[in-house]
């Protein structure tokens, strides 16, 4: 139980976006920085005790988001530029704002009301995350 | 693709209460099998027939590319076997049970025996009727893993553990599969010991395999949502969907063929999307098998 990346089962979210995220963490805070090389798929399965399908689940979807690069045999990497792959949260992030105000617009809720709500949640999740 | 460690097509065996029908499944190397089914759903029949111990009426089994029952002695040179049901010789020590099998058993890796001893806390001196039910249970395994099989079965090894044995006794497992030629078969009544590590999950019921394909999917293909459904107005039906529960204008809907199309289909059917979640193996297993009992096709 020495492995850093913390899975849970009591996570509603699938096990591979739960690794995907914390590849992404150790990313953005340069731990791992652009060329460095990621353990291997069954490594990681092992470290982390879930299935080798999940992990390779989790690489692939970080391939396609450029965050990462597989190199035949050689094993997978962090791409330059990986930030790219951020930016693409970025839009993510938009798209769901856009929900958002197309909801609050639907339901009259004031914008106002929306960052208050917005601030609780952050609030929630920062001390469920402590 | 290389060969599948093991493969059933078309096995069948009917016993007065209880008859196993139809079964196919088969396994690629490296990779993990979960194989989920209520208690007396066909679990360890179907185990037991994979290895000889018992012959299937019907259908083709083999195991290793042997062709079972009759290539057993060949195929078990690489296969190990523990089931929750063996019993070991209780005036005998752990460590004269070691000696045994490391002198019936084509490759015994003494140096991992030493490390699995340490790993597991066993006393190698104890006899094994002061086992408790984890430690017998973590000695069976010892003497499975320490052969390095090429394939591992273990039928419910899980059941009746603590959270430490059993924390102890999966990671040894994904050890294993470290190595992409090493396989592993393990049977749970529990859906949760099988989540976390299984690449491929098989469901049983009533002596039928219900499904039988890779983690991932299964987990993608089956979503609930909930929806504000305009009032007294009938859902349309959509491919896949296999149960809605309403109560007043909120609407539960569960399919085992999500894609995006679906919430834009309720859109248009003039429903409002509230949530999309992703279920659990359990909320997948329980429907699975709701659903095939509904339908005795």
């Amino acid at each position: 139980m020495n492995s850093t990346f913390l899975i849970s089962q009591a996570d509603p979210r699938p096990m591979y976006l739960q690794l995907m995220e914390q590849i992404c963490q150790r990313i953005a805070v340069g731990d791992w920085p652009a060329g460095h090389e990621l353990p291997s798929i069954r490594a990681l399965a092992a470290d982390v005790r879930v299935s080798v399908i999940t992990v390779k689940r989790a690489y692939l979807e970080l391939e396609r988001q450029n965050v990462i690069v597989t190199r035949q045999g050689k094993g997978s990497f962090v791409a330059d530029g990986a930030d790219l792959g951020l930016r693409l949260r970025a839009q993510e992030l938009s798209d769901h704002l856009r929900a958002v105000a197309s909801l609050s617009l639907l339901l009259g809720v004031s914008v106002e009301e929306v960052s208050q709500r917005l601030g609780q949640m952050r609030d929630e999740l920062t001390r469920e995350k402590s | 693709m290389s060969a599948p460690v093991f493969e059933l097509s078309g096995v069948g065996k009917s016993y007065p209460f209880f008859k196993l029908e139809g079964v196919r499944i088969q396994l690629a190397p490296g990779q993990i099998m979960g194989f989920i089914g209520a208690n007396g759903a066909g679990k360890s029949t179907t185990i037991r027939i994979l290895m000889g111990l018992i012959a299937q009426q019907c259908g083709e089994v083999r195991l290793l590319g042997h062709p079972m029952p009759e290539g057993q002695a060949l195929a078990k040179r690489d296969v190990a076997f523990v089931s929750e049901e063996m019993r070991l010789y209780s005036g005998a020590t752990v460590e004269q049970h070691m000696q045994f099998v490391a002198s019936v058993v084509p490759h015994w890796d003494a140096t991992y025996a030493q490390q699995l001893l340490r790993r597991f806390n066993l006393q190698p001196q104890q006899k094994t009727k002061g086992l408790s039910h984890g430690q017998r249970m973590k000695a069976l395994v010892l003497l499975a893993l320490a052969r390095r099989p090429r394939l591992l079965v273990l039928d419910e090894p899980m059941t009746g553990l603590d959270p430490v044995a059993r924390q102890e006794i999966l990671a040894e497992l994904m050890d294993i599969v470290t190595d992409e030629e090493r396989s592993i078969l393990f049977s749970s009544h529990n859906t949760q010991d099988v989540e976390q590590v299984s690449d491929q999950i098989t469901f049983i019921d009533r002596g039928r395999i219900i499904e039988s394909r890779d983690k991932e999917s299964f987990l993608e293909r089956w979503r609930r949502l909930q929806l504000e459904v305009p009032a007294g107005k009938p859902l349309p039906p959509f491919a896949g969907v296999i149960d809605v529960t309403s109560s007043g204008r909120t609407a539960v809907v569960t399919t085992k063929a999500f894609t995006p199309e679906l919430p834009a289909f309720y859109n248009q059917a003039g429903a409002v999307v509230r949530e999309v979640q992703h279920m659990t193996l359990e909320e997948i297993f329980v429907a699975e098998v709701m659903s095939s009992r509904e339908d005795p096709s």
